[in-house]
């Protein structure tokens, strides 16, 4: 394999880990997010009972 | 052992990183988890009691991730007998695509993060069902059952048959009579369903040494067992219409529906001989799955329109 053939292995794998990474860091913000709307919904009534 | 052959056997994906989204997806099983989606939305919408929608959506994201991470964790540990088999050849690890320790983590983490999701976020009656289900796919069917003995399926099937009784745990905490009868319909329907297959893939589960009912005890005593189980399958379909769980609606279906899978089972007993044999057995294999989606969506839809009356 030639020097050109190595560096577009290595940035085709950098990308396709920049993606995985990209993808990841989505998935655990939309469940960091899941978590904020559940607990307001399930604590809510509380809340405003609380409050009064 | 299956699980220290994969690179070995496989040994196409070298480096990590080659899979695409698409991949990941297709190792959770998609369209088992269309049918999961399906059913365990019908156990909700049957449950007596009320649930938030938006925690409703989690609950059933939640499942249904659970299902495809189980999914995932079939294909690492099958990995070696997939790459031999036509049917599941074209999977993202055979095809090099992923790497089985890609596909472990994967599968491992979604377990975890799903059971976790439904346990704190919905109730942990639903969470517990739902790890128990991921546990006995893996550990039960795939690493155990599969591999040894004829009733696989039969015993194994009752993973597929979980998220009905998992959704309906979601509203109402716990397992009820109905419940079960939901978990009934998909556990007596899973033997008819994968013996009208394992018929005319019989050579595929040979070839990797799975043993299969018409691998081990020959298409003849498949054949009849089919018609065995779908004798049982089509009264267990037909109860709901005498809980209460079914409406008129219901048992109209589950009765014509049933007697159609009947006469396919008995033409599966009758034609044993050449291409009018696979056919046979390809219909009950394709109407099967049209009979669970129709009783299931008789189902929702009676549940559905009573719940709008109310209104």
């Amino acid at each position: 394999m030639t020097n050109d053939g190595n560096k577009r292995d290595e940035d085709a794998t950098a990308r396709a880990a920049r993606r995985r990474s990209i993808a990841i860091a989505l998935g655990l913000g939309a469940l960091v997010l899941l978590f904020y709307v559940a607990t307001i919904i399930r604590l809510g009534g509380n809340v405003a009972k609380q409050a009064m | 052992m299956a699980n220290l052959d994969v690179d070995m056997n496989v040994g196409v994906a070298t480096s990590s990183y080659e899979g695409t989204v698409s991949d990941f997806i297709a190792l959770m099983k998609p369209r088992v988890m269309s049918l999961v989606v399906f059913t365990a939305l019908t156990g909700m919408v049957a449950a007596p009691g009320f649930i938030h929608p938006v925690i409703g959506v989690i609950a059933l994201l939640a499942i249904t991730i659970g299902a495809g991470a189980s999914g995932a964790l079939n294909m690492w540990y099958d990995a070696d007998i997939d790459a031999r088999m036509a049917r599941t050849a074209a999977r993202p690890i055979p095809r090099g695509k992923v790497t089985a320790d890609e596909a472990l983590t994967f599968g491992a983490v979604l377990s975890v993060f799903s059971v976790l999701t439904l346990g704190v976020l919905v109730n942990w009656v639903a969470g517990a069902l739902l790890a128990f289900t991921i546990g006995f796919y893996l550990f039960v069917y795939t690493m155990w059952l599969k591999r040894t003995t004829p009733q696989n399926i039969v015993i194994g099937g009752a993973a597929g048959a979980f998220p009905p009784m998992i959704g309906w745990a979601a509203v109402t905490g716990n397992v009820s009579l109905d419940s079960v009868l939901l978990f009934l319909i998909i556990f007596t329907w899973t033997p008819p369903h994968f013996w009208a297959l394992a018929l005319y893939r019989c050579r595929d589960y040979e070839r990797v040494g799975v043993p299969m009912l018409p691998v081990v005890k020959g298409l003849a005593e498949t054949r009849r067992q089919i018609v065995l189980y779908s004798w049982l399958l089509v009264p267990v379909t037909i109860m709901p219409a005498f809980t209460g769980l079914g409406g008129p609606a219901y048992l109209l279906a589950s009765l014509a529906l049933g007697a159609v899978f009947l006469y396919l089972a008995d033409r599966v007993r009758r034609i044993t001989e050449g291409r009018e044999a696979d056919k046979a057995a390809r219909q009950l294999f394709g109407f099967s799955i049209l009979y669970l989606f129709l009783i299931f969506a008789v189902l929702l839809g009676e549940h559905v329109v009573s719940r709008l009356a109310l209104l």
